[in-house]
């Protein structure tokens, strides 16, 4: 009986134990859980705090996902080494784990960025994982001010969860806009607005440049006082355990299409791995929950024998405050064509007859279709793309595509 | 397994399917009530393109990537028919970034709607399918 080790237990693992189970109904699989929780759906730690979801809720597979699946989870357990050559993986309770094939589904790890001055700050959090999303919880009171560090997707879904847990939110960025990372200036421009009238501030172009106990010295010369710090700058890919053996790694771990990594019989996927984007043809850190569930369900259905590929990937995102959503995809390249309205932008990105990206803020209704656009590398001559370019449909596609998709299994 | 199929031929645009689609799955037990006054959001959508119209509603894909995309786990396959758990969701919109057929909408009470082929209301079977006048959607195993 093939033996399998996953290690780390959140969407990529899952993806993991589903692929397994897909080609090897029987294989013994163990999972490393350095979180001592079932497997929960991790960018839902802001809805918890809002109190939209909870613990039970919030669980991204049914309580009886191991048993069904005759997983064992070591919940507790932190691999501290692999031994590729003798196929074991040591844990931090001493134990020896064999494998004959390994999956590395260890995530990213918040990078807090050295500060002078913040070790003397008292109520410092991360915002990452539930138990990140209690701790900062149980700090405030009504009458809290919270300065973010970061105003990426983590730090303002942080501040949209803790919105109501306190008096008064402060965000800043050395980025000079919110959401730096997959929107431009005019558009991020419409998501701040949206924040601001939510009632958070922001300090953006401006760090902090010293603490001095709960105040923050800003760059820009103003200080804030606060009660608790969230620092939310970013991630960063958890590549140790593949590096020290010698594994191939820029950012995060490389990983072919098949989710193989440079190491004979070790595999890895979600947001500790970098693998090639279609839309940049560059490999990048695409750390999203998607593609960590289908990296997961690859690696799997290899490890086990199987003959899955991945090969059109690229990051995209949704993500909403107080009912406006933005939704990205791709790469922001080639001409764009922008259509601006009351409350929102649309923008498409188009080069080399593809469509390469877009951002949508305000209207989303049917979205997909644009995102299978680049996800098909559909060449845009082939459909009616001045039609489509007013909004996504399947019109434009013509007969035989609907025939297809709308008369026949998919 | 039964799916929803649209033989654009015979589709008349009446869109009675929206309406009977917006009906089922409102909760009412009358259709007045259920319609009237309210803009209505159906989970199937007429289209149309020069002369020609059909209905577009859920593919219940074999391999759904909605499913797979599904940030909270709140979509599931269940005896073949893509489901959403509406405690579950917290309308992230990340299915219907994904989706290619453009079938999943932001819902009114926070979670997402799609097609659920009316297994999950009163009606038990596709209520679009039923009140078609010209049978240019059908229920059927392809």
């Amino acid at each position: 009986m093939k033996k399998y080790v996953i290690i780390g237990n959140g969407a990529a693992a899952v993806g993991a134990i589903e692929g397994i189970r897909s080609a090897d109904k029987s294989g013994e699989i163990t999972v490393i859980s350095r979180e001592n929780r079932s497997v929960y759906a991790r960018p839902l730690i802001s809805y918890y705090l809002e109190g939209k979801t909870d613990l039970g809720r919030i669980l991204y597979r049914p309580s009886d996902f191991y048993e069904k699946n005759s997983v064992t989870v070591l919940y507790g357990e932190e691999a501290v080494s692999v031994d590729p050559s003798g196929k074991t993986v040591s844990l931090g309770s001493g134990k020896k784990l064999g494998y004959d094939a390994l999956c590395a589904a260890t995530g990213s790890t918040p990078f807090v960025p050295p500060t002078e001055g913040l070790k003397s700050v008292k109520n410092v959090h991360t915002f990452m994982t539930l138990d990140d999303a209690e701790s900062l919880k149980s700090s405030l009171t009504p009458d809290s001010k919270v300065l973010i560090v970061g105003a990426g997707l983590i730090g303002l879904k942080c501040a949209e969860g803790i919105l109501n847990l306190c008096r008064e939110i402060t965000v800043c960025d050395l980025a000079p806009r919110v959401l730096s990372s997959i929107l431009d200036q005019d558009c991020a421009a419409i998501m701040q607005a949206r924040l601001e009238k939510m009632g958070i501030k922001f300090l953006l172009g401006d760090t902090v440049a010293k603490f001095e106990e709960n105040t923050a010295h800003m760059k820009s010369g103003c200080d804030v006082d606060f009660d608790a710090l969230v620092t939310a700058v970013g991630v960063r890919a958890n590549i140790s355990l593949i590096k020290d053996i010698g594994g191939e790694c820029g950012r995060g771990i490389a990983v072919n299409e098949k989710m193989q990594t440079s190491l004979s019989g070790i595999y890895a996927a979600g947001d500790c791995t970098e693998s090639f984007d279609i839309t940049s043809e560059t490999r990048k850190v695409m750390a999203i929950m998607p593609l960590a569930y289908m990296q997961g369900h690859c690696a799997g259905a290899n490890m086990a024998g199987g003959d899955e590929k991945i090969e059109n990937a690229f990051p995209m995102n949704s993500i909403g405050f107080a009912g406006l959503h933005c939704m990205t995809a791709g790469s922001y390249v080639g001409e764009c064509l922008e259509e601006r309205f009351e409350g929102g932008i649309k923008r498409l990105y188009v080069k080399d007859n593809l469509l390469k990206g877009f951002i949508l803020i305000g209207k989303n209704d049917r979205a997909g279709i644009y995102t299978a656009l680049i996800r098909n590398r559909t060449p845009l001559d082939s459909v009616d793309f001045e039609l489509l370019k007013k909004s996504p449909a399947l019109a434009p596609f013509g007969r035989a595509y609907r025939s297809e998709k709308l008369g026949g299994v998919v | 397994m039964k799916r929803v199929y649209v033989n654009e031929k015979w589709c008349l645009g009446c869109r009675l399917c929206e309406y009977n689609c917006a009906y089922a799955n409102s909760g009412e037990s009358d259709m007045i009530k259920a319609l009237r006054k309210k803009t209505v959001r159906p989970n199937i959508v007429v289209e149309e393109d020069g002369d020609i119209n059909f209905a577009v509603s859920c593919r219940h894909c074999r391999d759904p990537i909605c499913v797979k995309s599904c940030i909270s786990g709140a979509l599931s396959i269940e005896d073949g028919a893509v489901r959403v758990d509406h405690d579950k969701c917290v309308g992230c919109l990340t299915c219907v970034l994904v989706c290619p057929y453009g079938c999943i909408r932001e819902g009114e009470q926070g979670a997402v709607q799609k097609c659920e082929l009316c297994l999950n209301n009163s009606f038990g079977e596709p209520a679009c399918v039923k009140g078609c006048p010209n049978r240019a959607i059908v229920f059927e195993e392809r």
